[in-house]
């Protein structure tokens, strides 16, 4: 179940996250301590929608959705009592008296986030591919709604601030490194195959008797419980957000990133965050230089998600299995010859099958 | 009480045939492609912001709503070159997330383009003239909707049933491949899908456009969830169910508006949805069955 070369993929992933974190370091002062936190949670982010829709095939929209719930259950929670009565007086008094760390905070805003999905979602997992990614979509609504409404939890529409700082540089690289191996364990382990087959041949899976609601049902639960943990890493973060930083525009980036990395491995998911990361910051700077010269008579906005979205048609079209195509990348064909040696020389005969 | 039961039942009956109009667009495009279109949307927004574009001009209110809707239609047929053809053979997750994100790439050009400032749209004068019946204030526009959708709808019907294009549309979304093997030209047949798609929606987005008055770049996400939902409970494989599933959508929205209590009403859409939940429970392929689908479920 465990291979050699899974060992070496992540190492290979786990590098990338290391070198950041080394490089912000020395180069980047303040600024580069934010684009590498930003860009550690959103790893967290892609990995666990990759969890789901690279294993399943089942495209999900309400993965921000539940980063929301993390968000917001971890921020709550962990404000100091004096806070809470000045951020949100309108609480509930149980709510109120409960005051924990932000790393617990991340466990229960990943177990909440969990919760929830395996509540809403077993009835969804029986439709169709159409109808579930619409029912996703509109699930994505719902939560996004919920969090504008519920004045007495999230401060309604208007901004929560006052949340706890406590996330560092070091602190999401290492959840990130965790999630890394959490997605891999998951792709490699008998559920994860399972789905997987369940992706490719729905009729075989089923005649050989496994319970396919139930397998994209535990995809889908774990893929909340990491959209939870990255939503209050990113709450502690950011010390201060609203209902608005969770829905369709975040949606959109974190969809991006992944179907350019390439949805069907934990790779793509690790490549396409740092290449559109790049990218994103890169037109960031020009559209805020070009703001600053002046060029054109009104300030450009939405030039970047314009850029990101014409490169996301661009790949599906010219590369529609993203940047890596089905293979981890100790498996690549290219690479074969460099691993070799892992396997003490010898290409074992069932090695032929992805992963 | 006569009065409020009238107002009900118009109410309904206008909004559901909204969303009814919705669905379809929606659905012509998914019986044919089995694609979802989330560009939908955006049609209305286009139509919205061609008129207020053509806000000022001398031309009388009709006119600059069929150029509109012609905007809609052209928008339609641009988002099936673009997000559609390339991709439709490789892989059906790639045209779900193309067509998203040719739905942000518009609504992104608007607010690059334009402005992300709501913007007034031109309406016509009958649309604020009210009727009275029975000791209720009735809007004319509501009454001027369902009109509107009957007739359409029974004009779409005939072109279904009775001419060449509609059996070939037909044939199409029953079986792709035998339709094309006996002489129906399969782009044509798209692009002709994509275009009546358009035109509901063109024609949904001046009724929309007369219940809010103004055009914001976000516009097209409600009708596009409404198509979305109403299609799912009334069945995505049949015409008659996106009519049924818009009309029973409806039903229950405008229902929860007039029993919800005050503090409540706010999370209408949440219960909406938990009521869709539960249909969905008791019949996952919703309420209409279509042909039969050689697709995965």
């Amino acid at each position: 179940m465990f291979h050699s070369k899974m060992f070496i993929t992540l190492i290979l992933l786990v590098l990338p996250v290391l070198v950041v974190v080394g490089f912000a370091d020395i180069l980047g002062g303040r600024l580069g301590d934010r684009i590498a936190t930003t860009l550690f949670i959103n790893l967290i982010l892609v990995l666990g929608l990759q969890v789901f829709m690279g294993n399943s095939g089942i495209l999900s929209f309400a993965h921000i959705g539940f980063m929301g719930i993390g968000a917001y259950t971890s921020g709550v929670l962990s404000m100091s009592m004096q806070m809470k009565s000045m951020a949100l007086p309108d609480l509930y008094p149980v709510i109120q008296a409960i005051e924990i760390t932000p790393f617990e905070g991340m466990i229960v805003g990943g177990l909440v986030a969990a919760l929830v999905a395996a509540v809403v979602s077993y009835p969804l997992m029986r439709l169709s591919d159409a109808a579930a990614v619409i029912t996703s979509f509109a699930l994505l609504v719902v939560l996004h709604t919920i969090m504008v409404h519920w004045n007495e939890v999230t401060n309604g529409p208007r901004t929560l601030f006052g949340v706890q700082g406590g996330t560092t540089i070091y602190s999401s690289a290492a959840v990130a490194t965790v999630m890394i191996v959490v997605a891999m364990m998951y792709k490699e382990s008998r559920a994860g195959i399972l789905l997987r087959a369940v992706r490719d041949d729905e009729v075989a899976v089923g005649a050989i008797g496994a319970d396919i609601s139930r397998l994209r049902w535990q995809g889908f639960v774990l893929s909340a419980f990491m959209a939870g943990v990255a939503g209050s890493v990113w709450a502690h973060f950011i010390t201060s957000f609203s209902p608005a930083a969770f829905y369709l525009h975040e949606t959109f980036v974190i969809l991006g990133m992944l179907v350019i990395g390439g949805a069907a491995t934990v790779s793509g998911a690790v490549l396409g965050t740092f290449a559109v990361t790049a990218a994103f910051e890169g037109l960031r700077s020009l559209e805020n230089a070009i703001n600053i010269a002046e060029l054109f008579p009104k300030p450009l906005v939405g030039l970047t998600e314009v850029v990101l979205a014409c490169a996301m048609i661009g790949f599906l079209i010219l590369r529609p299995g993203g940047l890596i195509g089905n293979y981890e990348l100790a498996a690549l064909p290219r690479f074969r010859g460099l691993f070799r040696a892992a396997d003490g020389g010898r290409d074992r005969p069932g090695d032929r099958s992805e992963h | 009480m006569l009065g409020t039961i009238i107002q009900f039942v118009i109410d309904v009956l206008s909004l559901g045939s909204l969303y009814a109009l919705m669905a379809l667009g929606l659905v012509i495009v998914y019986g044919i492609l089995k694609m979802v279109n989330f560009a939908y949307g955006e049609l209305i927004m286009v139509a919205g912001y061609s008129l207020y574009l053509l806000n000022g001009s001398p031309l009388p209110w009709l006119v600059m709503a069929v150029i509109a809707i012609v905007m809609a239609i052209l928008t339609g047929m641009l988002t099936e070159l673009v997000a559609f053809r390339p991709v439709r053979e490789k892989s059906v997750t790639a045209v779900l997330i193309t067509s998203f994100a040719f739905s942000t790439l518009l609504q992104n050009a608007a607010l690059l383009f334009i402005s992300p400032r709501a913007r007034t749209v031109p309406l016509p004068d009958i649309f604020t003239r009210t009727v009275e019946i029975a000791g209720v204030i009735i809007p004319l526009r509501n009454l001027l909707t369902i009109v509107c959708a009957v007739v359409l709808l029974a004009v779409f019907a005939l072109i279904l049933k009775r001419t060449m294009l509609g059996i070939a549309l037909r044939a199409a979304a029953s079986q792709f491949t035998m339709a094309r093997m006996l002489g129906v030209p399969a782009n044509l047949i798209i692009s002709v899908a994509f275009a009546i798609s358009g035109l509901f929606a063109g024609i949904v987005a001046m009724f929309w456009l007369g219940r809010i008055g103004s055009v914001v770049p976000g516009i097209g996400l409600e009708p596009l969830l409404v198509a979305f939902i109403a299609t799912v409970i009334g069945g995505m494989r049949s015409l008659v169910g996106a009519v049924v599933g818009g009309f029973l959508l409806a039903l229950i929205d405008v229902s929860l508006n007039y029993l919800l209590p005050q503090n409540l009403l706010q999370f209408r859409d949440a219960f909406t949805f938990t009521m869709v939940i539960v249909l969905l429970v008791l019949r996952p392929e919703g309420l209409v069955r279509g042909p039969a689908t050689g697709q995965r479920t």
